[in-house]
This record gives structure tokens, sequence and C-alpha cells, in this order.
């Protein structure tokens, strides 16, 4: 049962993801990703790592991809639907990718992969909030401080009035 | 009652077929949520328009016989209804963009019945009990937005383009501060399993009250208002009803929709407005547990103790609707990042200081 689960996971994640790539209209590219999100979930899901699927719902779906339809939408005029974008340079694309492809792949070939057991661990947030503020405190320290700059960052820029 | 349970249940019975087993649970489960979904709507649409007619001395929902008024105290209004907007015609602008104009119902459906499936109705009965149960249906809740966001854009309308925009800005803002209140029990309790969380609250202090979060301590107190309001906004309920405000933008992101999925969204409306008063029980007011410690505690008496606080916390939602006005936008957007967000980052360290102190 799980396979097949599994394997409808998978097919939605790529299809959706394909359908990112080639739909001609931006904002359908952007809707196609919700699914290509919700299937990463799902993948999630099957490594036990429920913590994180709910994680990648939330910032991703729910904010990210919201501020991705949100940016198409008001930088396009309200009356004009013909939001669209085309490939350009597609023999360069095509090198970068096959050469990117290949290489992942013989990333993902070449490495010895840790076989966990395939068990439902008891605790997945607590442990990972105990390595968060344990073990890698100062990295995790230093992000927020870096997305901190970013958000004065963005305000900063946004702001209109020169005086202020 | 979960939904591994009706699948063993099924194993026993039929034999092996894991994929019948899992399909039968799915649509049987699946089935009952729609069901509670459906008569949670048909109810509070009845409760509703009872609650606005006395509230705001209105005659006609007050009257009673045939005729003019629908049935005895009005009920059959309820029904008359129901029936309209499943015959009534379903129209499509010619051009509105015709996939996403139909894939958004579904969305917004999508995203209110799967918050519902992790409520703890019980102590038994939940369609699963999920380890991050809280933050689950919190994630539940973005999903909604962006069938809101797609239904706003492909309806090619400037009212409902207008309402979506406002509907997305409405809803992620206020997820905040509701996200940052959620987790004052989370740190009282130390779990995010509803079940656990809601046995956490068992007991009593000094013996008479009931040992629910929002007794605890004062943060929690606080944390539970913030959390309410914010779950009124998320759900775009008046006051908070900028995105559809009907003086202003028509109907906004539902504008153009009608017949049977306009119904969609009204019954995932009524039913957000159930996950959001749900979570706010489990997290803050005991869950299932019986108000009066110790009294009338069982899992059947759960259903209905559970179902009565819902009730009791969307029957506050409708108070606030008939007796607030509608808020601005820049007012909306100044509760939310001035006042609210400040408050509920000051409960998280003021939770954190009580647990330190009184353990």
């Amino acid at each position: 049962m799980a396979d097949i689960v599994f394997w409808f996971v998978a097919f939605i994640t790529v299809f959706s993801a394909g359908m990112v790539v080639t739909s001609k209209s931006l904002l359908y590219s952007a809707y196609s990703l919700l699914f290509t999100f919700l299937g990463v979930t799902g993948l999630y899901i099957f490594l036990w790592a429920d913590f994180l699927a709910v994680v990648q719902v939330v910032v991703y779906i729910g904010g990210i991809l919201v501020l991705i339809i949100f940016g198409i939408m008001l930088t396009n005029k309200i009356t004009s639907v013909n939001i669209s974008h085309s490939s350009m340079q597609k023999g360069v694309g095509a090198v970068v990718a096959i050469g990117f492809i290949a290489s992942l792949g013989y990333m993902a070939i070449s490495s010895p992969w840790l076989q966990a057991a395939n068990t439902e661990p008891a605790e997945t947030t607590a442990s990972i909030g105990r390595l968060l503020l344990m073990d890698y405190l100062l990295p995790f320290e230093v992000a927020s401080l870096l997305l901190l700059g970013a958000l004065i960052g963005a305000t900063t820029l946004s702001r209109k009035d020169e005086d202020g | 009652m979960t939904i591994d349970f009706i699948i063993n249940q099924f194993t026993e019975i039929i034999g092996n077929f894991p994929v019948a087993a899992f399909l039968v649970a799915c649509a049987s489960v699946g089935g009952l949520l729609f069901v509670l979904m459906a008569l949670n709507a048909m109810v509070a649409v009845y409760v509703e328009r009872k609650v606005s007619a006395f509230m705001m001395d209105r005659l006609g929902p007050m009257g009673q016989g045939p005729g003019l008024h629908a049935g005895k105290w009005g009920i059959l209004q309820t029904f008359a209804d129901a029936i309209k907007l499943l015959i009534k015609e379903d129209t499509i602008p010619k051009s509105a963009d015709q996939i996403l104009f139909k894939v958004a119902p579904f969305i917004i459906f999508i995203g209110a019945i799967i918050g519902l499936s992790a409520l703890p109705f019980s102590s038994s009965i939940q369609a699963v009990d999920l380890n991050v149960g809280v933050f689950y249906i919190i994630a539940a809740g973005s999903i909604g937005v962006i069938g809101i966001v797609m239904a706003g854009w492909a309806s090619n309308n400037k009212w409902s383009l207008y309402g979506a925009m406002r509907s997305a800005a409405q809803i992620i803002s206020y997820e905040i501060p509701a996200g940052l209140s959620i987790i004052v029990p989370i740190m009282m309790s130390g779990t995010m399993n509803l079940q656990n969380l809601i046995e956490y609250q068992s007991g009593s202090i000094f013996g008479i009250f009931p040992n629910w979060i929002m007794f605890q301590n004062p943060f929690a107190f606080l944390a539970f208002f913030i959390f309410f309001i914010s779950a009124v906004a998320e759900t775009n309920r008046t006051p908070f009803d900028i995105p559809e405000a009907e003086s202003e933008l028509v109907a906004g992101w539902m504008t153009e929709y009608s017949g049977f999925r306009w119904a969609v969204f009204f019954l995932s409306e009524y039913a957000n407005m159930f996950v959001v008063s749900g979570l706010a029980v489990a997290g803050f007011m005991g869950g299932w547990l019986s108000p009066i410690p110790g009294f009338l505690n069982s899992p059947v008496l759960g259903l209905f103790w559970f179902f009565g606080k819902v009730s009791f916390l969307i029957f506050v939602m409708m108070w606030f609707r008939w007796t607030f006005p509608r808020l601005r936008v820049d007012q909306l957007m100044y509760v939310c990042w001035k006042v609210f967000i400040p408050i509920a980052m000051l409960n998280i360290f003021g939770v954190g200081i009580w647990k330190l102190i009184f353990g």
C-alpha cells in the first residue's frame, strides 16, 4: 500500500515540477508549484519527518508561494492578463541542465547513503529542538541574525520617503 | 476511533486487502467529515440568522407560521437555502480563466477539510492522531489562502482581485500572532499532540476551577484572546471581513461565483470557523474535558463537551459579527503588527519565565 501511495506522490511531484518549467503562463507555473510543494511534503512524511513536512507547508505554501503569486499580481497591471514567460538561450540552457543532472546523478550514485531503520522515531520535534538549541546553537543564531538583517534591509529599501 | 482503527477493523472482517482497506477507510472518514461540515454549515447559518435577528431586532427571522415566515421559528428557511444553492445556475464569466476558476473551490475546500481531520472530537474519536497536530492545523489554514488568491485572479474582475489580495495579506499577517500564541500551550504542556495537550489540562486548580491552559497563568489567558481574535481574522469574518467588504468590493473574491461553487466557499468558511474554534478549545479550553473538574467526564460526554465549547466560540464569532463595525485596512494591519505580535512575543517570554519559576 505504502508503495502505491509513494509512487502517486512521486508522480505528482515530478509531473507538477515539469509543469512549473514548461507552462507558458507565469501564474500557472506558480500554481503548479503548489502541487510540487505538497508532493515534497508527502516525501518528507515517507521519511518520518512529520515536523519538517508541516514546516514545508507553512513556510513554502503559506509564505513563499503566496508571496510569489502576490508579486506576479502586483507587478502587472490588473487588467493585463497576458503574463507569460518563454524560453531563451535554449542551447546554453540545455548544456547547463545536462551538466547539472550529470553531476547530481554522479553524486547520488557515488555517495554512500545511510540506511536507517524503517521505524517511526519516538520524537522528532523534541530532538530537532535539542539539536538546534544545543549542538548547533551558533549556526542557528547566525542564521537568525542574517534573516533579521534581510528584514531590516527590505524595509529600508521599500521605504518611499527620503527623510525617513 | 482513528483512521488506522478502521483499516484494522476492515482487515479483520474482510481479509488482507490493503488497498481496499485504505480506500474504504479514507472514503468513510472523509464522508463523515463532509457530513459534519455540511451539518455545521446548515446549523450555523440558521443560528446566525436567529442571532442576528435577536441582536438587531429584525422581525423577519423571528416570525413564525406559514406564508411570509418560513415554518416554525424560520426553520424551513435553511432548507430552502440549501435547495436553492444546489439547483441555482452555476455561471462562469466568459473572460474568466476557465481552469483556475474551477480548481479554486476545490483547493479552498481541501484546506478546510484537512484541518477538520486532525481535530480531537473526543478522547477516542479523531480522524488522525498526529504528533504535530497543533502545527498541522495551522498549516492546513495556509492552503486555503492559495485557493482564495486563485479564485480572485481567475475571476478576471477587479473587485475579486482586490478582495483576494486583501485576503492573502490579512491571512498571512494574522497567521503570525495566531502561531505565536498557540506556542504558549505547546510550551506549557511540552507536546504538539492534541490528545496529550488535552490530557495535560485534566485536573483542577484549587479543586474548583478547571485546569485549562488559559486559567493556568496570566500570559496564557492573554494568549487565548490573541489567538481567538487572530483566528476570527483568519476566517475573514466581520469585523475583519475587508476581503469581501460588501459595501466596497461587492463580495470580494467570490463576486463571480454562484450556485454550487459558491456553496463550497460557504461550507469552507463555516468549516474554517469550526476548525479554528476547535483548535482554540483544544489548546486553551480543555478540549473534551468537562468544565467542572471530574464531573461527567467520559469519552461519549467528551464529544458533547467538545461540540459545546466549539459551539460557544462560534456563537462568540457571530456576536462579534453583529456588534462590531468593519475595520479599515490600515487599522487591521495596525492591530496585527503593532499590537498583537509584540504582546504575543512578550507572552512567550513571560510563559518561559513562569515555567522556570513555578515549574
